[in-house]
């Protein structure tokens, strides 16, 4: 299964030249880029672990490339994305955001149904990865 | 000197006050709804109308009877205007111009004391600029161009429940515009067929699918059926993809308690986004914009039977009155024109549209057919849907016109690909991405959209089809809604 969040999921994984070209873009766009990783990619998951700060003093593409490979191998089995950050008032919020790493296979996850009242069902969407442990979810 | 001319003058004044206030009847203009050198207070609500005074009728008679008759007028004099501060509450129609390239149209700006309007009530301002002026004799037609409302009279309103930024924070969906489709046939599908089709597009990688204008309670499929069904198909798509998706739930009903009925239930199911028709009227649209931001609803609005009213420019409103009108009741999304699509869009008027729903200042623009300066003092932003008649094959067009902050509906472009819906959602989501991507490296995407489609329909076999099937579909026809002030370009 393939997660698809993230701006360029349905595109085949971007090359570090098209990831850098990105973050060029953003950064002449003025807003700040950060990094973040996690192995919990539950949909509803907002607070993935930032590796680091948003890189507001950082206008160099290079430089967050440099990030994102140590961010690689300290994480190779977690998901990782860029995030673009502005903080023109009246949006200071998330202007581009990607995956840029996953973990090799992606098991997906399962929708829980509850039967409640009458024809009633309550969902719950759940990861199959978050059966393990944090840390030990992806083999 | 002075004791002899001031009671002289005094006296004066009042016998002009008693000759306004004989019975009988004068002339608008003369009754003080016309006033050339009146300067239009930072208070003020304004109205800019298109006049077509009946031969014979003087231009700026014809606009202060519109004053008068949406403000304090009535046909004949009144003495009853004198227990009121009649100077205050007159709307004055301060200006009038021919428009540009017309022989028999006016163009009439009336100022508004913003206390003739109940504050943060669409109805009420509306029972006043619209009430009653449109059937007015002396006029052969009537069109409201434009508004400008006041910080203080915005500032009375909620507006958006949710607004542009939130929705894609709740979303968690960035840096794109957002998809979608409507389910087709709009009619007829039972509530399990129905279902299919949402999570056959949602699953192929769609964020929303919707409800059209008149799929409701009908014999066919019951409001009940169809919402168990579509939530079910919501949540195995999100559970397929790991992302967050919806679909717009039409609670439009006969009644507004229905209208909450259906509204709870939506909620009950765990939807993100209710949908209702602009035929609910403008008080139910406020009820259900409260109703959305107590219960952290999405509230998507679709402008059914607008177009009887916005779309031919002698006689009507314009619909970016419509989408100012909209932003202050409180709606967050809103069909606002696609330019390509098969629905009426000048480039030009579309992307003042546009500007009204997602910008927080709109400068005075005659060439977008923006006429006045509106500070929306920090309300929220209105995300536009474009849908009708647009396909993958169009995508640097709509990402060039639209940008990036609005829902791109592809029904048809979705539902009838040629391999199936999650082929025609597949093929949808990656021309998009592809584009926004290319957009972004700085490639110059209108002129080079063409290739940059056919080097990503290479590695995605739907998108090649759907390019087979629709490329070269185009809606080509002259627009009837156009700016007056400038050349009017056409779509390529």
């Amino acid at each position: 299964m393939r997660l698809t969040q993230g701006t360029f999921s349905f595109l085949p994984d971007l090359t570090d030249d098209q990831i850098r070209a990105q973050i060029e873009y953003c950064l002449e766009q003025g807003w700040a880029m950060s990094i973040e990783y996690t192995d919990d990619p539950h949909p509803r998951n907002t607070y993935w672990e930032m590796h680091g700060n948003p890189m507001f003093d950082l206008h160099d593409a290079a430089g967050v490339m440099v990030e994102l490979v140590d961010a690689r191998a300290t994480f190779p089995r977690h998901y990782i994305k860029v995030n673009a950050f502005d903080s023109t008032k009246g949006i200071e919020s998330l202007r581009l955001s990607f995956i840029v790493h996953r973990p090799d296979p992606e098991p997906g996850f399962t929708l829980e149904r509850h039967e409640v009242e009458g024809r009633h069902i309550r969902y719950t969407v759940r990861s199959y990865a978050t059966d393990r442990p944090q840390g030990e979810r992806y083999p | 000197m002075v004791s002899i001319s001031l009671p002289w003058r005094m006296e004066s004044q009042h016998e002009r006050t008693a000759d306004r206030y004989r019975a009988g009847v004068l002339k608008y203009a003369q009754m003080g709804y016309w006033d050339p050198d009146y300067e239009p207070k930072e208070t003020d609500i304004l109205a800019l109308f298109r006049i077509t005074p009946q031969d014979g009728v003087d231009p700026q008679e014809a606009a202060a009877a519109v004053a008068g008759e949406s403000s304090t007028a009535t046909w004949t004099v009144v003495w009853t205007d004198r227990l009121t501060a009649a100077d205050v509450y007159r709307a004055k129609a301060y200006k009038v111009e021919p428009v540009p390239n017309s022989t028999e149209q006016y163009f009439a700006s009336i100022a508004y004391d913003i206390d003739l309007f109940e504050p943060g009530s669409i109805a009420n301002l509306t029972a006043s600029i619209i009430g009653n002026v449109f059937g007015f004799k002396p006029l052969k037609a009537l069109r409201l161009e434009d508004m400008r409302f006041p910080v203080a009279y915005v500032k009375t309103f909620d507006g958006p429940p949710t607004g542009i930024v939130v929705e894609r924070e709740r979303l968690d969906k960035f840096g794109r515009p957002l998809l979608g489709a409507t389910t087709k046939p709009k009619l007829g599908l039972s509530g399990r067929n129905y279902g299919r089709v949402v999570y056959e597009a949602l699953k192929g990688g769609l964020d929303f699918t919707k409800d059209d204008e008149n799929i409701n309670s009908q014999p066919f499929m019951h409001w009940r059926d169809r919402f168990g069904f579509v939530m079910e198909a919501v949540n195995r798509a999100s559970a397929a993809s790991g992302e967050v998706k919806g679909h717009y739930l039409n609670v439009t009903g006969a009644t507004m308690e229905d209208v909450y009925e259906r509204a709870e239930f939506a909620k009950e199911l765990g939807s993100v986004v209710v949908m209702i028709d602009l035929v609910i009227g403008y008080t139910a649209i406020q009820s259900i914009s409260k109703w959305a931001r107590r219960n952290d609803m999405l509230l998507h609005l679709h402008r059914a039977g607008a177009s009887t009213y916005t779309r031919q420019k002698n006689h009507g409103i314009s619909f970016r009155v419509i989408a100012k009108w909209m932003r202050l009741a409180g709606v967050d999304h809103i069909h606002a024109g696609t330019v390509v699509g098969k629905l009426e869009g000048d480039p030009n008027t579309i992307r003042g549209f546009y500007n009204i729903l997602r910008e927080p200042y709109n400068p005075a623009d005659l060439e977008l057919g923006l006429h006045f300066d509106q500070d929306w003092a920090g309300m929220r932003k209105v995300m536009p849907v474009a849908s009708g008649g647009i396909h993958a094959g169009q995508m640097h067009q709509l990402l060039t016109y639209l940008g990036d902050d609005v829902v791109l509906q592809f029904g048809g472009g979705t539902i009838g690909h040629p391999m199936g819906i999650q082929a025609g959602a597949i093929a949808n989501r990656v021309a998009l991405e592809a584009m926004v991507l290319a957009r972004n490296e700085g490639r110059d995407i209108w002129n080079e959209g063409p290739d940059i489609l056919a080097a990503a329909a290479r590695t995605c076999q739907p998108l090649m089809a759907a390019l087979d099937t629709w490329g070269e579909v185009t809606f080509d026809y002259t627009s009837t809604d156009t700016p007056d002030y400038v050349p009017t370009p056409t779509p390529a």
